[in-house]
């Protein structure tokens, strides 16, 4: 709409999915792509709850949703980090039928997605079990209507397995596979190996500057926020 | 194409074409000037409107897309006179240029219907998508908190 609004755009033909009924169901691990922001933030699974409280304004949250955020892949998508920290799967359908897309081959660049023409996002399907302990950070200039300096999720399971995902840090949003491995071999991890996670995940993103930050800031938070995370998964 | 929803309580149908928006069909097709046009983009909310009962910025709305819902401008937000809210903003002079007043009278209208005493943070919460670009937003804050304290 803003692309219409600014007139950028003037699409002949525009297909309204408002009122399809089918893509706002969401049953257990399957969340239709036409449920809202509003929604995650009230029936969602923890971080994936504590991103989508940070979209945008009441008013965004209650007609965005999680089908559009996916269409645009914003690098700096709030919802992205979550899925990307879950392993999630984005289901599309054609008119020649249906196929899953796992997070890292749906998103191809800067809003860039593997979707083609004549598909459509009808859902995003979670892991059938998601890790013991989640949460959602974000760093931006002020404490609503912001775009993310830095987003991240990160998950620590019961196993010590520790995910980490971050938004705004690259062409896409994207994990620190270095900083996983290390974290996850720690049953109880000191103050140097909670150092050394940072390390790594500032080491291991892709920032650039723009208008919103620089490229060091960004490093720097991306490392200072997941260490905050993991913190309180560790907690 | 022709698109048919209820607007401020009565039926109405509005000519629409192609991708625009609703904000657009309100005001170009249907005479209602309460929603304004600030950013075009969702970043201030002078556009607010309800929406099937929810506050969404109408100038992110494709008009096509509003067939059979229920729309509520600032200009239904009251039944005959001023609600609560509006008598309680003019009280407190949380008007400036009142270009902003719509929008927030339509999002604080909504607030108090499903939240009838908020706390000052949750007005705040309620109210992050509407900008005051007087930043008159002491006034509001205060006018807002009397209708909570029930003073008004």
């Amino acid at each position: 709409m803003v692309e219409v609004n600014f007139g950028r755009r003037r699409p002949e033909t525009v297909v309204g999915l408002r009122r399809v009924a089918e893509l706002k169901e969401w049953e257990g691990n399957r969340i239709g792509a036409a449920v809202t922001w509003r929604r995650v933030e009230r029936e969602g699974p923890g971080a994936y709850a504590q991103a989508a409280r940070t979209v945008g304004s009441p008013q965004i949250r209650n007609a965005g949703t999680i089908g559009g955020n996916l269409g645009t892949a914003s690098p700096a998508g709030d919802g992205h980090p979550f899925l990307a920290a879950v392993d999630a799967s984005i289901e599309v359908a054609s008119a020649t039928g249906r196929r899953l897309v796992p997070w890292n081959e749906f998103f191809v660049g800067p809003k860039r997605s593997s979707l083609q023409q004549g598909e459509l996002i009808t859902a995003v399907v979670l892991p059938e079990r998601l890790p013991e302990r989640h949460g959602f950070g974000k760093v931006g200039v002020r404490n609503a209507m912001v775009i993310s300096t830095v987003c991240a999720v990160v998950t620590r399971d019961h196993d010590g397995r520790t995910t980490v995902a971050l938004g705004s840090v690259g062409p896409t949003v994207l994990r620190v596979p270095a900083a996983e491995e290390m974290i996850s071999a720690e049953s109880n991890p000191s103050e140097a190996d909670l150092a050394e996670f940072a390390r790594l995940v500032s080491e291991g993103v892709r920032p650039i500057t723009d208008h919103r930050s620089t490229e060091q800031y960004r490093r720097h938070a991306a490392g200072v926020l997941a260490r905050r995370l993991l913190e309180r998964c560790l907690r | 194409m022709i698109v048919t929803f209820r607007l401020n309580g009565e039926q109405v149908n509005a000519r629409v074409a192609g991708p625009a928006s609703l904000l657009d069909v309100l005001r170009d097709e249907l005479g209602m000037y309460g929603p304004k046009e600030a950013c075009s983009q969702g970043e201030c909310g002078s556009c607010s409107i309800v929406l099937d009962g929810e506050v969404v910025c109408s100038c992110l709305v494709l008009a096509a897309d509003a067939e059979g819902s229920e729309v509520t401008t600032v200009e239904g937000v009251s039944q005959g006179g001023l609600n609560a809210i509006q008598e309680a903003m003019l009280r407190e002079g949380a008007v400036q240029c009142g270009f902003c007043t719509p929008g927030i009278v339509v999002a604080a209208s909504k607030l108090f219907e499903t939240h009838p005493r908020p706390t000052r943070i949750e007005i705040k919460e309620a109210l992050a998508g509407n900008i005051c670009r007087c930043t008159g937003y002491g006034a509001i804050i205060r006018a807002l908190e009397s209708v909570a304290g029930g003073e008004a």
